[in-house]
């Protein structure tokens, strides 16, 4: 894959649509970004675990309570379209 | 006559205990003062007539306090200062604001950003750019610029930021002001809109120490809707508030006294060592020698996580819709239209590093890193109680210098970066002005779940220098 190539295949995969100058804007910016991380290759990682967070993991268990949550009206006021107590959106099967 | 504005937190809170000022008029004063002079700066998102509703009581009361506009106040506009998001009401309260509230602070506004918190200049915000108050030409500093301007014009007294890879600490060092990003798991982040989950922390920005550990007493400890929250006991701060411990070891490391260091950023950084050595503190060369490989670490995890965390945002449930000829379509055409330029690079390079055939390569290979970098700062642990390095390589740049090239402004966070990734607690402190009058900060880096030393180091410095009592002429306006 080429620049341009790889950054349409990752618009479709973020779902993002770029305009022509931002798609070469973001290719040039990326291959340099990729050139610099590339330094990672260098590190010596062989038998290292990979870290996701500094953390100690625990199991975090509470009781099964019902409790007072969120009101739905007020999650769905924000909503860009709505009908009724849902979120309205384009037909998806056709 | 000496001006209010120009109080410490704890300062304020005492004259109103005391019955020398009225709460209800310093908040007017504030709001005033932000909508007047203040303006200028850009640091505010949005500034409330009235404060919202606290109730109860802690020495911190009636004081007013500014939050980032990535935390969530119910019933208050969240933006994140993305287009995406710019409609948007919170439906709840983030734990911090509730505890905020229940300490009697007043909340008085939401400060500007870099969009979704990327970025080092607070120039990525759908608002427009934050100035910096030494130099309105120049940046505050991101992605906490807004609340970083804010306390140092003394708008406010002390504000909420949060830090992914120096968010807090390097807007501080830029604006002069205190900025402290706890332990990764100290402070809850429920309601904070993610950025990098394994990353983030909340922490305060602040004019001096003493308001530092009194913000973190409130802060602090163990939350029933954050599992990643540590249940870990929370000591009292203001215990740290003293003389410097006797014999406390600081570690300097030699990498980040390499190649890119501003010789005045340097040679302020000396004089601190001066200071604690004359206080009877060892300093002590310590190696972190994974250093070189910080930035590229952090971009692809938090790029990772951030275009993970980003793919909610897709006009279906909150913020901007964008019409497409199908679902697909729009959710394509509404991210493409709601999200600013940096955002899209992060999403694009999460995306990529996370994708069928590049997550060995990148995402896997950075967590290994990642380890390495932490197991360096182990080790340095072992023979030294604390490290001290510069918080920033330069004092603050041009608004426009690094804006359209991503690489070098990725760069300006070299020194923060290590202390997320390793999830430790580190502050950044004033000390010194370089030779434009820009101000200057150390960052002090601790063990984790030790921000009492940093506090102690902090104060104790503060006690023999002056460096975070100078004010921007803004501040006197």
């Amino acid at each position: 894959m080429d620049d341009k190539q790889l950054v349409e295949y990752v618009a479709k995969l973020a779902r993002v649509s770029l305009s022509q100058e931002e798609e070469a804007a973001i290719a040039g910016q990326l291959h340099k970004i990729l050139e610099y991380v590339d330094k990672l290759k260098e590190a010596k990682v062989d038998n290292v675990d990979a870290l996701r967070a500094a953390l100690v993991e625990r199991d975090v268990l509470r009781q099964d309570e019902v409790v007072p949550s969120t009101l739905s009206e007020d999650i769905l006021k924000n909503a860009p379209l709505r009908e009724g107590n849902y979120f309205k959106v384009a037909k998806i099967i056709e | 006559m000496s001006n209010i504005t120009h109080l410490s937190g704890l300062a304020l809170a005492e004259k109103i205990k005391a019955g020398a000022a009225d709460a209800a008029q310093l908040f007017n004063t504030f709001r005033d003062k932000i909508k007047g002079k203040g303006k200028e700066l850009n640091s505010f998102v949005e500034v409330y007539d009235t404060p919202v509703a606290a109730k109860g009581n802690s020495v911190l009361s009636g004081v007013p306090i500014a939050i980032k506009d990535n935390i969530c106040i119910k019933g208050k506009r969240i933006t994140c200062a993305s287009k995406i998001l710019n409609t948007h009401t919170a439906v709840y309260d983030a734990t911090v604001i509730e505890r905020l509230k229940n300490a009697g602070l007043r909340i008085i506004g939401t400060c500007n950003m870099d969009e979704f918190a990327f970025g080092s200049s607070t120039e990525n915000s759908c608002y427009g750019r934050v100035k910096n108050p030494w130099d309105l030409t120049r940046i505050p500093g991101g992605s906490s610029g807004g609340s970083a301007a804010a306390v140092a014009a003394r708008l406010v007294p002390f504000a909420l930021g949060s830090d992914t890879g120096g968010s807090i600490r390097q807007p501080a060092a830029l604006c002069g002001v205190v900025g402290m990003k706890p332990t990764y798991g100290r402070v809850s982040r429920f309601g904070l809109i993610a950025f990098g989950s394994s990353l983030d922390q909340i922490g305060p920005i602040t004019t001096d120490m003493a308001d530092c550990a009194q913000l973190l007493n409130i802060l602090c400890g163990e939350d029933k809707h954050d599992s990643t929250c540590a249940a870990i006991a929370v000591p009292d701060f203001t215990q740290g508030l003293s003389e410097l411990k006797p014999g406390v070891r600081i570690g300097i490391p030699k990498e980040y006294f390499a190649v890119g260091l501003n010789v005045e950023v340097k040679a302020s950084i000396d004089e601190v060592l001066n200071v604690f050595k004359s206080k009877g503190a060892k300093i002590v060369e310590v190696t972190l020698p994974h250093t070189e490989y910080a930035v590229a670490t952090y971009y692809i995890i938090g790029a990772s996580e951030a275009s993970s965390n980003l793919q909610r945002f897709d006009g279906v449930r909150y913020g901007l819709r964008v019409k497409g000829d199908n679902l697909i379509d729009t959710y394509a055409k509404t991210r493409g239209e709601g999200f600013g330029a940096e955002a899209k690079r992060r999403i694009f390079l999460g995306t990529y590093s996370l994708s069928s055939g590049y997550y060995d390569a990148y995402f896997v290979r950075a967590l290994k890193v990642r380890r390495l970098i932490k197991e360096d700062f182990d080790k340095a642990f072992k023979t030294v109680d604390v490290i001290l390095t510069p918080t920033s390589p330069t004092a603050a740049f041009k608004a426009g210098e690094k804006i359209s090239d991503p690489l070098s402004m990725y760069l300006s966070d070299i020194y923060t970066i290590s202390a997320n990734l390793a999830g430790v607690p580190a502050v950044s402190i004033p000390c010194g002005f370089n030779k434009e009058n820009l101000p200057i900060g150390f960052q002090l880096i601790g063990k984790a779940f030790d921000e009492m030393t940093l506090i102690n180091l902090g104060f104790a410095y503060q006690n023999v220098t002056d460096f975070h009592q100078k004010m921007p002429k803004i501040a006197y306006e």
